[in-house]
């Protein structure tokens, strides 16, 4: 689904992506992980445009997205930090991105999944940061769309709304729907993902399932065969 | 585009500054009526203030704009929405709002005054779209800045030091030049010089058709004659219409290779 190759990406004098090769097959929930600063973010930025590689291609569905804006219609984005016009209400927000994008939105059950509607028209500017997530969250599963793309979604939100958050990813996983998620958080990785892909120094370190990355590492714990892997880079 | 304009247009006529930047030109508006007592008075004072106030409010509210919904624009370029119509969009979103506040603010007590009476509508008319063109360009301009610079406080000190020079250093420096070069025909570069700042270029603009070009003294004479004619009013739109284009372009061009 996803073909990325010899991607390089520099800012200023920081090398973030150093000629980084990634294959996404169509279906199933990825796992982007490595250390603060290796370049997830940078690497998800440039597959939906917002980032201008230096070098390399990206290929979505057979056809390059480099300078490209229509492809996006078939990705849903959740961006990292979760902050809207503040001007704006909630119900607002919902309107009018659904009247950017050329596509039926099904925000309703997501909204009361969430326990949104007491907020529905209040100004957003006046929500709490794990309200907000929430909104974000409805924000980019309300769309059908064949890519999800999640940046740290579970930042600021409760245990139910993270139960929910799980849910909704198993959902979206049974229908085929493939899945890029970066997260901090183990636990829901070894919970969800098919797929583990390591970043570390701007390349993929690692590809592979979740067993087969506890084998590479000889540990039986997620976390600690992380840590394994980002502590042997730096010794 | 349409629908990026609209919202930001909602956006910023829902804040608080759009109401005081209307109300103080209506404040401003009934008072130099009131004081002058006389339309074609009030409209020369008011050109000196329109001349320095509207680039400084489109400059500050372009940048502050641009910062401010930065992760609003994240989220549209997250969007199947092409970037330069994101930026395009919030551009003339923030140009016609505030060109709306002028407007409103100060025709409503104008015409409560009966300008329509009066031999100034012209001169006023011309006021109107003077400034009108002034906050399309010192908005697309402090836009430039805002993107070239990822710094918020950097982007703020450009963007203010750009208003500083065109509205106060560069007319000291034209100044200066012109004494110091005195003995020297002066008249082509005079011209040019003026064509090179909107500020200065409007408010000639509006000097001469207010009949006041007595007060211009030295060089007078030349942009009387100069501006004076049609000629000259179209040549001067002209000039102004490539302030609002180049910057633009330039954003454009900036926005391709721009990381977010």
């Amino acid at each position: 689904m996803i073909h990325i190759t010899n991607l390089h990406k520099k800012f200023g004098k920081l090398t973030v992506l150093d000629g980084l090769n990634l294959d996404i097959s169509e279906g199933g929930i990825f796992a982007i992980l490595g250390p603060n600063g290796s370049g997830k973010t940078t690497l998800i930025k440039s597959i939906l445009g917002m980032v201008v590689p230096n070098k390399g291609d990206i290929v979505f569905n057979n056809l390059s997205v480099l300078g490209e804006w229509e492809y996006r219609n078939q990705i849903n984005y959740l961006p990292q930090i979760a902050n809207f016009p503040a001007n704006l209400s909630v119900s607002e927000l919902f309107k009018m991105v659904k009247n950017l994008r050329p596509k039926n939105a099904n925000e309703k059950a997501l909204i009361s999944l969430f326990g949104l509607e007491p907020f529905l028209n209040k100004k957003l500017g006046n929500l709490s940061g794990g309200t907000k997530q929430k909104v974000n969250i409805v924000l980019t599963f309300m769309f059908d769309s064949p890519l999800i793309i999640l940046d740290e979604p579970t930042t600021g939100l409760d245990p139910i709304a993270l139960i929910h958050l799980k849910g909704l990813l198993q959902k979206e996983k049974a229908k085929g729907k493939t899945i890029l998620i970066t997260t901090h958080i183990m636990s829901l990785v070894e919970e969800v993902s098919d797929e583990i892909v390591f970043l570390l120094d701007g390349v993929i370190y690692f590809k592979g399932t979740v067993a087969a990355l506890k084998e590479h590492t000889n540990d039986n714990d997620l976390e600690h065969a992380i840590a394994n892997l980002i502590s042997k880079q730096n010794a | 585009m349409l629908k990026i304009l609209k919202y930001s247009f909602y956006d910023l006529m829902r804040s608080r500054w759009s109401y005081v930047y209307f109300l103080f030109y209506l404040l401003l508006g009934f008072v130099l009526l009131f004081l002058n007592n006389d339309v074609s008075k009030a409209v020369i004072t008011l050109m000196n203030i329109i001349i320095v106030l509207t680039p400084l409010i489109g400059t500050i509210f372009g940048v502050m704009y641009y910062y401010n919904s930065k992760e609003f624009t994240e989220l549209l370029l997250a969007q199947p929405i092409k970037r330069n119509k994101i930026f395009m969009g919030q551009y003339l979103g923030i140009a016609i709002s505030l060109t709306l506040s002028l407007v409103l603010g100060l025709g409503i007590p104008f015409l409560a005054y009966g300008l329509f009476m009066s031999s100034a509508i012209f001169d006023f008319g011309l006021l109107l779209v003077v400034g009108a063109f002034l906050n399309f360009i010192f908005v697309a301009l402090s836009f430039n800045i805002a993107l070239s610079n990822e710094n918020k406080i950097k982007g703020f000190g450009y963007a203010i030091l750009m208003w500083l020079f065109l509205a106060v250093i560069y007319d000291g420096i034209f100044i200066i030049s012109l004494f110091t070069f005195n003995d020297y025909p002066l008249d082509k570069f005079s011209l040019i010089a003026t064509m090179c700042n909107p500020i200065d270029l409007s408010r000639i603009l509006i000097l001469l058709k207010l009949d006041i070009s007595a007060l211009l003294g030295y060089t007078g004479a030349v942009f009387r004659k100069f501006f004076g004619t049609n000629w000259g009013l179209v040549l001067s739109m002209a000039v102004l219409c490539l302030w609002v284009i180049f910057p633009v372009l330039r954003m454009n061009f900036k926005l391709k290779k721009k990381d977010f």
